[in-house]
Order: structure tokens, then C-alpha cells, then sequence
């Protein structure tokens, strides 16, 4: 029944040309947008009243808000990446030990005054570069060298920490270049650029996993990776690609990170692992693999930022916010399961 | 043989339908207590269906069993082993990492307050596996590490624990070398002397004359001989009895083949170890070659490796002159080679994925400018191709889930008309599709050829191989056992190549 009208309700959209076209395509994004994350926009918005009635304009206010959106920016650019990779059947629990790596390998004294003397850029490229390598030894170790991805980047957790407690040994690397540090904490008509950066990603996320090829063979491969590879996908090349892409939001947010706190080190990045999964699946992305939403998981993000932020002003403990955590994992999940359940009907 | 007046299990008027497909269409059969009794059908004559019936897996939709002389209906496998009818699949269900005591009691341990016996449960297996000859299987075992034939005793051990009376074997013997089969039959031939009864599978003919007692025929769903005796009833008869259809398909016609026309598939000496060697196989543009062979002949590996699924150990594969590299798929569907395969739902579809996608999916880069895929124009040339093939309902946003099988294989046949492909290789095209979709599946293959496609089909269909095909090749066991022109070759003697009698 619901089949019938969908078909029918994408059918003239390839009919007649030209302006109105555009103008339906944007309005149906966001409505299908809107409507396959209905529950996810309900319950941010309850939680937003939540904030409003117990604090009040200690939390509507627009300083409040920017910094739940700064908050929700570095962990964004790393759910927007898992997004990815488990949309491709995979899971990576290796993303807060990358972030640490990158971050403390871009704020190392050699790499500081390499920064100093050439550009500044040379910290993002260096936090870039980290970031990829490790996606790439990520994919590699699960595509070619068979091993199942909850174990390789389980390993890839444990020895990226470590390698960035070598590196720094164990100190916290402050910040001394200036033009990095004055990009960054820049602000462009009153949204701060990391801000700007997570909107960035998200919406080139959405792009390519939407209107690519490289996404169309992303649901392909977490779909049914068999029959992937037997249309003629190069499947291990594909899954190298999609932890790789993962590596390279990790280094991105690790330089958001370093912006934030004029810091490198090797505590950064702790349970990101668990944020960034949880985020994605309570924003609707199959566990499983095969379907996935970048809104989703901007929104999922989002819950999970405001909820703590309300709960600080709250006074409450980060225990609280911990058990209204898993409480709300497990409810997004059954609900998605009632309504998976009433879609396929 | 003890032939007493009621039957241990009676089987009257079994239908089973699936959405589209009538798998069982009146079944009947009666099996008697010590007997072994043959069921002779081919591929799709609905063997699979009936086991599951009668061991409580799948419920009939009309008819009754039996039990003697009691109406009983199965609603679990549970059930129908309380009452003493056990399946031995041909995949044995044995929990790998489980012992063998722990794997013959599972699910029905003898427990005190919650605590397993366990010097019983041993005890208790070691008197199964001695009643079944086998007291050299350690009860203690890891039941994964067994050979196959053990493994199948194992599972005979378990059916005797539930004090099984009725065992249900389906092709025992696929998995099995010769000294094993003997065994298997010794093991056979004491427990129906115990009175327990057997209910056989298997497409050897010199098997069904040296263990059994009565053989009962179907064909498209339905009994067409009973209680046949298996030693005096000829082979020949058999046959026609597996063979002479109700239902008669339309193949469609076929032009005679130009034979000037390019050979575009040329595959020398294929071999993969274990599996099949020495291969040899050209296909010309328009052509359409089959393989017949029983499941497990090797036919669909050698797809396989043609397609570079499956490495081989030895031999090429040209298409248009040009050799493959191989074991690379991406090799192949570039050099414009596709690939419909035997499980389509596991193999060859994303389900839970819009038609379009999935016919777009090996198509890609022709949608795609700077990696940006144009949707519209997706949907618009699957459309075009849903059309043309007929695919219902209609609608390319529609997931492919909810298609019925012989639709869905038109999606999967569709993916590679889009790309307009050199080669096509079917497996088994109209496994699951219902009567009517079939001919038209038949058609379109037809249609590819005619268009100067080269088809390769594999199929346990014979009659379907003889009807499509320009050419045929019969493999047995990993071999080729006879090539040569379609009309030139029968279906008795095609059947009688693959099960390797010397009958007809």
C-alpha cells in the first residue's frame, strides 16, 4: 500500500524538465529527510524543551547552543565517517585511538616548528596523513588479510594509544602556532569555523553516499558483499577505501580537537568509538550494513551533545548522563525495529 | 521385511504451495515398518519439500500422515521426533565444537535438576554408536572434526536417541567415498532388521537396487508411481516415469546456428582441484551451450572459474581472443562476461535495494559523470528494461524482496543486458520460478542468443538443457562425459549419462 504511493510520488519526477524539477527534488530531500527521521526530530526537540523548562535561558541562549554545536563538531566529522563504514558492513572501534595518534603526531615539537617555518597547514596535513594511514592499515589487515574487523580494529585501538603515548610520552603537547590557532578559533558571521567544518562534512558525506558511485557500492557491499562481488565490484578495494575515508574524518577531527583545546595528546579521543556507533544507530544505519543515513547520524549526534549539555546544567553527574545514554540507545533501537518491522508490510 | 496390515506411516494426499509455486501438488505414499523405501524424482519434483513435510519443518496445506493408522500432524521437527521420525539432511546439522555425546542429546538431555547426566549421556551414546557398528567413534569427540561419514552416523545416533523409527536420509551417499557407502548400507540393512524403517534419496540407480525395497516416484509435485520393487522394476522405466511431463514448458524455436559466426568463449583445460579438470568448452556468438550434470557434478564451479569467482589450478579463459586473467572477477565483467547465479537471493541480489539499483549496480560508471551518479537516468533505462522483460508489478523503486522469484531473476538477467554483455552465464535460471514465468525467462534467453550473445546454462533440468540449448555437455563428477548437438541427444540418455548406469 505505502509501496503504491511512494512509486507514485517519485514517478513524475522524472517527467517534466527544468525549474520545477529542482525546486521538488530539494523539497522532497528534505521531506523524506524530515520524515524518515521524524522520530529523531521529536525527541531533539523534546529534549530541548526539557533544557528550556528546568534551565532555563542559561540553556537558550546562543552562546549555550554554539557551544553544543561545537561539542557535537568534532564527534560529528567521526560519525559522519562511521556512517560510512557500517553502512559498508564493517565497524571500526579504533576512531578515538586514531584521533589521539593524529593529534599527538600534529603537535609534536618537529612537526610545531615545520608549521612555524613553512605554513601552518603542515599540522592538518600531518593529522590528514595520520589518520588516512591508519584507515589504510585498517582495510588492508580486514580486506586482504582477512581478519574480521571488530578484531583488527580492536588491535589497531590498543596500539595506536600506545604509539601515541611513545610519541608523547605521556605529556600533553601544548599548541605554539599561531596562524593554526587563529583559523581556527575564527568565527564567520557568528558560527565558529569547526562548526562550519562538521556542516561541511556532513553535507559532502550526504553527496557522496547518496549521489555517488562510490556510495551506491558502499550499500552494495554492506548489502550483500557475495553478490557484490559477483556484479563485478571490487569489494576488498571498496572496504579499504571505506575505513580509509573513516581515518581521514579522524584526522579532521583531531585537528578540531587540537583547535579546541590548544592541545595534542594522547587522552584525546577516549570512547569516541562508542559515541560515533551510538550516534549512527540510533540515527537508523543498519548495524548489519546496506542502509545507512548521514541525517540520521547528524541527528543521533546532536541528541547525544544537548542531552549532556542539559544534564551539566542540571548539576548532574556524568554517571546520569551515562545511564540516559544507554536508555535512550535502547529505545531508539526498538522503536526502529517497530517501524522497520511496519515498512517491510 | 515385515509386511503387517497398517503401514508405519501413511501418506494421502499431501499438498505444500508456496506464493507463486506449488511445490507438492498430491502426494501419497506409504511406508512400512523395516523397509527401505526409494523416493526417485528429479530436481524440483519436490524430494526437499516432502522430507520437510514429513519431518515436521514445513506444514501441508491439505492431505494427512498417518502414523500407524493415526491422523498425527507434525507441527515442529520436535513433534514429529517424539513420534519417531527423524531427517538426516544432506547438509548435517552437527554442532561443530560440541562432542559427540553432546551433540546426539541436544535438546533432549537427561538432566537432574538442571544438570546434565553426563556419564549417562555417554554411556547412553556409546551404546547408539555400537548399535550402529560404530564403536569406534569417540563419544567424546569434537564432532566437527569427524569425517563426513562419521558425521552421518553421528546424526543417525542422534535420530535412534529419540528412539527414532522412521529415519529419512536424504542422498546419504553424495558426500560419501565407496567403502563408506558400504558401511552406510550395513548400518542400514541391521537397523531394518530392528523394524526401523527408511525412507531413501538418491539419484543412483545402483544404490536404489542394492538397499531398497519399494520405490515411489514423483514428478512436478506429485506421485506417479508407488511401491514399485526396487530390484525387478527396469531402469528405463524408471526414467520415463521421472521424465514423461504433464506440464510441457514452451521452448521457444531456434534458428539453426550460423556457422561462420566468431567464437567469443574459449576455455582450455579448466581444472580446480578436487572439484572438476580438464574442461574444454568454446561458445560461438549466438550460441547457446548447456551442462547437465546432478548437483555436485562440478557444473556450476565450472561457471564459477570461468567467471574468476573460483580460482582454477589450471587451464584459460579467452573471451574474443583476449585470455582472462584469472580468479578476477573484475576481469571478466570488463572483457563484458556476466554471471546469473545458482542462489540468487544470496548471490546475485540486494534485497532490501530498489530494483533500479540493482540492475544499475554493474552499470555504474555509464550513470556516473565525476563519480555523481544521474538517478534519473537509472530509473529511466530500468524501466525501459523492466518493461521489455515484463517484470511485475512494475515500478523500479520498488525493493526487490518483494518481487516473486521468476521476477527477480528477470532483474538479475536485466543487470546484464544493461551491459550489453559478451557472455552470459546462467546457473540454474529457472530454479524457484513459478510455470508461467519460466517460458518467458526461456524467451528471453533465447532472444540474448539471437542478438549474438554467447549463453552458457547450467541446469539439473534436463529437459530445460535439451530445450534452450544448441549444444550440450554432460559432466559427471568433475568431468565432461559427453559433448555434442542438443537434438542429438535424449533425455533418457542424457539422465542415464549423469546418474553414470549403463541402462536404457
Amino acid at each position: 500500500m505505502s509501496e503504491n504511493t511512494a512509486t507514485a510520488a517519485v514517478a513524475p519526477t522524472s517527467g517534466p524538465p527544468d525549474g520545477g524539477r529542482a525546486r521538488r527534488a530539494v523539497t522532497g530531500i528534505l521531506g523524506s529527510a524530515a520524515g524518515r527521521n521524524t522520530g529523531l526530530v521529536v525527541a531533539l526537540v523534546l529534549l530541548c524543551l526539557v533544557g528550556v523548562i528546568t534551565a532555563g535561558d542559561r540553556f537558550a541562549d546562543v552562546d549555550n547552543l554554539l557551544t553544543i554545536l561545537r561539542l557535537a563538531s568534532v564527534i560529528g566529522v567521526v560519525s559522519v565517517g562511521m556512517t560510512f563504514v557500517i553502512t559498508g558492513g564493517g565497524i571500526d572501534l579504533s576512531v578515538g585511538a586514531i584521533v589521539a595518534l593524529s593529534s599527538v603526531w600534529a603537535t609534536t615539537l618537529a612537526t610545531q616548528s615545520v608549521a612555524n617555518d613553512a605554513h601552518w597547514s603542515a599540522l592538518v596535513f600531518t593529522a590528514l596523513a595520520v589518520g588516512a594511514g591508519c584507515g589504510v592499515i585498517n582495510g588492508g589487515l580486514i580486506a586482504y588479510g582477512r581478519i574480521v574487523a571488530f578484531i583488527a580494529t580492536l588491535a589497531m585501538l590498543a596500539a595506536a594509544r600506545g604509539l601515541a603515548e611513545i610519541l608523547s610520552n605521556r605529556k600533553t603537547q601544548i599548541v605554539n602556532v599561531p596562524g593554526f590557532t587563529a583559523f581556527f578559533d575564527a568565527s564567520v558571521l557568528g558560527v565558529p569555523v569547526l562548526v562550519i567544518i562538521f556542516v561541511v562534512v556532513a553535507i559532502v558525506g550526504w553527496v557522496v553516499l547518496n549521489r555517488t558511485t562510490f556510495g551506491r557500492r558502499t550499500f552494495a557491499v554492506g548489502g550483500n558483499p557475495e553478490a557484490a562481488r559477483l556484479a563485478g565490484i571490487d569489494v576488498r578495494r571498496h572496504t579499504v577505501l571505506l575505513y580509509t575515508l573513516l581515518g581521514v574524518c579522524c584526522g579532521i577531527a583531531a585537528v578540531m580537537l587540537i583547535a579546541r583545546t590548544t592541545t595534542g595528546s594522547s587522552t584525546h579521543g577516549v570512547l569516541y568509538e562508542l559515541d560515533a556507533i551510538a550516534a549512527v544507530v540510533i540515527g537508523g544505519t543498519l548495524l548489519s550494513g546496506g542502509r545507512g543515513t548521514i541525517a540520521g547520524t547528524v541527528f543521533g549526534v546532536l541528541i547525544f551533545t544537548t542531552l549532556s549539555n542539559v544534564f551539566t546544567l542540571n548539576n548532574l553527574s556524568i554517571s546520569a548522563q551515562a545511564v540516559a545514554k544507554g536508555a535512550i540507545i535502547v529505545v531508539a533501537v526498538l522503536l526502529q525495529q517497530r517501524l522497520a518491522r511496519r515498512g517491510d508490510t | 521385511m515385515t509386511s503387517s496390515g497398517t503401514p508405519l506411516l501413511s501418506v494421502r494426499g499431501v499438498v505444500k504451495r508456496f506464493p507463486g509455486v506449488t511445490a507438492l501438488g498430491g502426494v501419497d505414499f506409504d511406508v512400512r515398518a523395516g523397509e527401505v523405501h526409494c523416493l526417485l524424482g528429479q530436481n524440483g519434483a519436490g524430494k526437499s519439500t516432502l522430507i520437510k513435510v514429513l519431518a515436521g519443518a514445513h506444514r501441508p496445506d491439505e492431505g494427512e500422515l498417518r502414523w500407524q493408522g493415526e491422523v498425527v500432524s507434525f507441527d515442529n521437527p520436535t513433534d514429529a521426533m517424539r513420534t519417531g521420525v527423524a531427517a538426516i539432511y544432506q547438509e548435517l546439522d552437527l554442532v561443530a565444537g560440541l562432542s559427540v555425546a553432546d551433540n546426539v542429546f541436544l535438546g533432549h538431555e537427561p538432566a537432574t535438576a538442571g544438570f546434565t547426566r553426563r556419564a549417562e549421556v555417554r554411556r547412553r551414546t556409546r551404546a547408539l554408536l555400537e548399535r550402529l557398528g560404530h564403536p569406534d567413534i569417540p563419544a567424546d569427540r569434537d564432532a566437527g572434526r569427524l569425517s563426513a561419514a562419521n558425521q552421518q552416523i553421528v546424526s543417525m545416533a542422534r535420530a535412534l536417541s529419540r528412539d527414532g523409527r522412521l529415519l529419512i536420509m536424504d542422498e546419504p551417499s553424495a558426500v560419501l567415498d565407496q567403502d563408506e557407502v558400504r558401511t552406510l548400507f550395513r548400518v542400514i540393512r541391521e537397523l531394518t532388521a530392528q523394524g526401523v524403517a527408511v525412507v531413501y534419496i538418491s539419484h543412483r540407480m545402483e544404490e536404489i537396487r542394492e538397499i531398497g525395497d519399494r520405490v515411489t516416484v514423483l514428478k512436478d509435485g506429485r506421485t506417479v508411481a508407488t511401491g514399485l520393487p526396487a530390484r525387478e522394476v527396469r531402469t528405463a522405466d524408471l526414467i520415463k516415469l521421472m521424465t514423461g511431463r504433464d506440464l510441457e514448458y514452451a521452448f521457444p524455436g531456434r534458428e539453426p546456428l550460423d556457422p561462420t559466426a566468431p567464437v567469443v568463449l574459449t576455455v582450455r583445460g579448466l581444472a580446480a582441484s578436487g572439484r572438476f579438470s580438464g574442461v574444454d568448452l568454446t561458445v560461438r556468438a549466438g550460441e547457446v551451450v548447456g551442462l547437465a550434470g546432478l548437483v555436485g557434478s562440478g557444473r556450476s564451479e565450472i561457471l564459477e572459474a570461468v567467471y574468476g569467482a573460483r580460482k582454477p589450478s589450471a587451464g584459460t579463459v579467452e573471451v574474443d581472443g583476449k585470455r582472462l586473467r584469472r580468479g578476477s572477477v573484475g576481469a571478466a565483467v570488463r572483457a563484458g562476461v556476466g554471471l546469473c547465479p545458482e542462489e540468487r537471493k544470496s548471490q546475485g541480489l540486494l534485497l532490501d535495494q530498489a530494483v533500479y539499483r540493482n540492475i544499475t549496480v554493474s552499470t555504474l560508471p555509464a550513470f556516473a559523470r565525476f563519480g555523481f551518479l544521474d538517478s534519473g537516468a537509472e530509473r529511466v533505462r530500468a524501466r525501459e528494461l523492466t518493461t521489455a522483460l515484463d517484470v511485475r508489478p512494475p515500478g523500479v523503486d520498488r525493493a526487490v524482496r518483494t518481487l516473486s522469484g521468476g521476477n527477480q531473476q528477470k532483474v538479475v538477467l536485466a543487470r546484464w543486458l544493461l551491459r550489453e554483455c559478451r557472455v552470459l552465464l546462467l546457473d540454474e535460471p529457472t530454479r524457484g520460478v513459478d510455470v508461467g514465468a519460466r517460458s518467458e525467462i526461456y524467451e528471453l534467453i533465447r532472444d540474448l542468443a539471437e542478438r549474438g550473445v554467447a549463453v552458457v546454462v547450467v541446469s539439473s533440468d534436463v529437459e530445460e538443457v535439451l530445450g534452450l540449448s544448441d549444444r550440450v555437455l554432460v559432466v559427471r563428477e568433475g568431468r565432461v562425459v559427453h559433448e555434442g548437438p542438443a537434438q542429438e541427444i535424449d533425455e533418457s540418455r542424457v539422465l542415464d549419462l549423469v546418474m553414470g548406469g549403463t541402462a536404457a
